[in-house]
């Protein structure tokens, strides 16, 4: 046989029988199963597990005994006094946030990155030593403690204290997830509002943060669940105060620690629950506004 | 309105971004800011609308010394390149915007804003789209919002930042002819900038070539295409190619043979002679002012372009040719000019590719 025969023979016995190939990018088919399987395993077993686990253990005695938990007056404190924390730490932390991401993203000055480093440092120093830092300037026996003592102002074992360590610990949040989507949009926006005659406020106001909407209201999602969930700096400026100073997880700590059990996996279910419902926004958020959210995600 | 600007400069770190540049626009004309990338002709436009603070000189808005006044006090209409409509707003709410929230300017209440933004909206041809938002819009449809926007309110003048720089060749050469319309039937006083000479020269009453932050020229564009007035012009603006002379009592040197300067006497000594393809013709080589040969034959369009490699050292002039011309690489030719401009030698001659380049991308 020829090699033009040869040629022409090829591509009809091809064509009589298409043979499926597989892609050539894509693992064999074993390979896809093992590795999914090997994935879900993993997340079942380190983070849909233990969620089952919190919340059969506390409806272990029935859900009387779970709702019982909440009515320890120390436990009810412990709530009021992490929402009144979260609701003073999360505003300044916006307000912070979208200052710091207003003057990185729109200007250019020098320190520029010194001040994106700063503002990654809660992420990068542990919340404990943050805590200690607090105690070591307001403690009563810090750098400020005698004056603060002697003015009959007490931060440390105090809200303050615990407003200050949540604020550290949850500044970059809101800031992180503004920087970038504010670097993408640029500055012609509010360029062209002033050009328009729109003063410096009302630009603001109007174009810039319309603009960041959806990614604000992200950021203070995950800043709130933070501030809520917050145990290391928290514990170290909180004192432990039954009923005065103690937020969620410090109470579900000590509630833990005595073996009250159903009563500890009670209060922890309220703070899964708050996990759960953010991530359920967020994941809503997501899907709905995900190109308004940001560029480059890190969370 | 009347423009005026005064020995402007910007300076940048070292490099000068504007270098003491003079410029006076007449109100009511339509006048381009020409010039490649880094020639300052943005700065200058940003400068003129307040966005951007020189360092030194002055720019008058007709008698008044617009040099201190904040953006917003100046009142002008800037377009921007990538539209910048704000993104969250309806069409509607885009150019009304300047109408609610200008500063000092007297509040109308909602129906007059309708109103005037529908007329707007019908002026650029853009009718029943204004409850859209930005992103529902096409390029050359965001642009003409922007324009609308820009013009809502009623400016002293239109600054436009490469306003088709964004949009694709057809597009663009429709929106070019309708901004001239605009233009015309509004009688704005108008700036734009931009680094097509094609747009340039058919869209404006007058171009200002800038370069290195410095004003080349400014003229119709006839002038600034017949009669460059810089070797800089010569290159940038459509084709030319050049040969090295030496210039003596009024006349360009070519290895013996001389050409008469017109219009332009350098200096005695080095200098370069300027010709574009279009104005070079072939003869037979006894009769030619300049001797050659063709190295090179490509099919432009409607013409033919021959490479000629002239003198000694080979010197590279380009010429268009009809079609029908019987010529073949290697033969031997003669040159005729039919218009040339002869510069002082420049220790860096203009770049000429690279110029052409920096317009087509």
């Amino acid at each position: 046989m020829s090699a033009d025969a040869a040629l022409a023979l090829g591509p009809s016995s091809g064509l009589s029988e298409p043979v499926r190939l597989p892609s050539p990018v894509t693992e064999s088919r074993l390979a896809q199963i093992a590795l999914i399987a090997i994935a879900v395993a993993f997340l079942a077993f380190f983070l849909l597990l233990p969620l089952i686990a919190v919340f059969a253990e506390a409806l272990r005695r029935g859900v009387n005994a779970y709702f019982a938990s909440f009515t320890d007056p120390d436990t009810l404190s412990a709530i009021w006094l992490t929402v009144v924390v979260a609701a003073i730490a999360v505003p300044l932390n916006i307000v912070f946030g979208l200052a710091a991401s207003w003057a990185i993203a729109k200007f250019d000055f020098k320190g520029k990155s010194f001040l994106l480093s700063l503002i990654d440092l809660p992420f990068s120093v542990s919340p404990v030593v943050a805590g200690m830092c607090y105690v070591l300037l307001f403690g009563a026996q810090g750098y400020f403690g005698h004056w603060l003592d002697s003015h009959n102002l007490q931060i440390i074992f105090a809200i303050p204290g615990l407003v200050l360590a949540t604020i550290f610990v949850t500044f970059p949040f809101v800031a992180r997830e503004l920087i970038p989507l504010m670097q993408e949009q640029g500055t012609s926006e509010e360029e062209a509002s002033l050009s328009l005659g729109a003063g410096g406020f009302r630009t603001f106001w109007s174009v810039t943060l319309p603009n960041v909407r959806w990614a604000l209201l992200y950021g203070v999602l995950l800043c709130n669940a933070r501030a809520m969930g917050e145990f290391g700096a928290v514990s170290v400026v909180s004192g432990h105060l039954r009923g005065l100073t103690n937020t969620i997880p410090l109470q579900v700590e000590i509630l833990y620690n005595e073996y009250n059990f159903v009563a500890a996996f009670a209060v922890a279910s309220v703070l899964a629950s708050l996990g759960l419902v953010t991530l359920a926004i967020k994941s809503g958020l997501e899907w709905r506004y995900g190109d308004q959210i940001s560029a480059a995600h890190r969370h | 309105m009347e423009l005026k600007i005064k020995n402007l400069r910007k300076d940048y770190g070292n490099f000068p971004a504007l270098n003491d540049v003079n410029l006076d626009i007449r109100s009511g004309e339509l006048i381009a800011l020409l010039g490649p990338s880094g020639s300052g002709k943005t700065t200058l436009l940003r400068a003129i609308a307040g966005l951007e603070s020189p360092d030194g000189g002055q720019i008058f808005f007709g008698d008044r010394d617009a040099s201190r006044q904040s953006v917003q006090e100046r009142n002008v209409g800037f377009v921007f390149q990538h539209y910048a409509l704000f993104r969250h707003m309806k069409i509607l709410d885009n150019i009304a915007f300047g109408l609610r929230f200008g500063q000092g300017r007297k509040r109308k209440s909602e129906a007059e804003i309708r109103r005037k933004v529908l007329e707007l909206l019908d002026l650029v041809q853009l009718n029943g789209l204004e409850g859209r938002y930005p992103s529902q819009l096409s390029g050359g449809q965001r642009q003409r919002v922007a324009l609308a926007r820009a013009l809502a309110i009623e400016p002293q003048v239109l600054l436009l930042d490469e306003p088709f720089g964004a949009l694709d060749a057809q597009v663009r050469k429709g929106l070019r002819r309708w901004l001239r319309q605009i233009h015309d039937e509004t009688g704005h006083t108008t700036v734009f900038v931009t680094h097509d000479q094609e747009e340039a020269m058919e869209l404006s009453d007058r171009v200002a070539v800038l370069h290195k932050g410095g004003l080349q020229q400014v003229g119709t564009p006839d002038e600034i295409y017949d009669t460059p007035a810089t070797p800089f012009v010569y290159a940038f603006i459509g084709d030319s190619t050049s040969l090295p002379v030496e210039v003596h009592n009024g006349e360009a040197i070519f290895e013996g043979r001389t050409l008469r300067i017109g219009r332009v006497d350098p200096p005695d000594g080095p200098g370069r002679l300027h010709i574009r393809p279009q104005d070079v013709s072939l003869t037979t080589p006894a009769e030619g002012v300049v001797r050659g040969q063709i190295i090179g034959l490509r099919r432009s369009g409607g013409y033919r372009r021959a490479d000629i490699s002239v003198g000694v050292k080979h010197d590279r002039v380009e010429a268009l040719l009809p079609p029908e011309q019987e010529v073949s690489v290697g033969d031997q030719v003669g040159l005729e000019f039919r218009r040339y401009a002869a510069f002082a030698d420049d220790k860096e001659p203009p770049k000429l590719g690279l110029a052409r380049e920096k317009q087509a991308a």
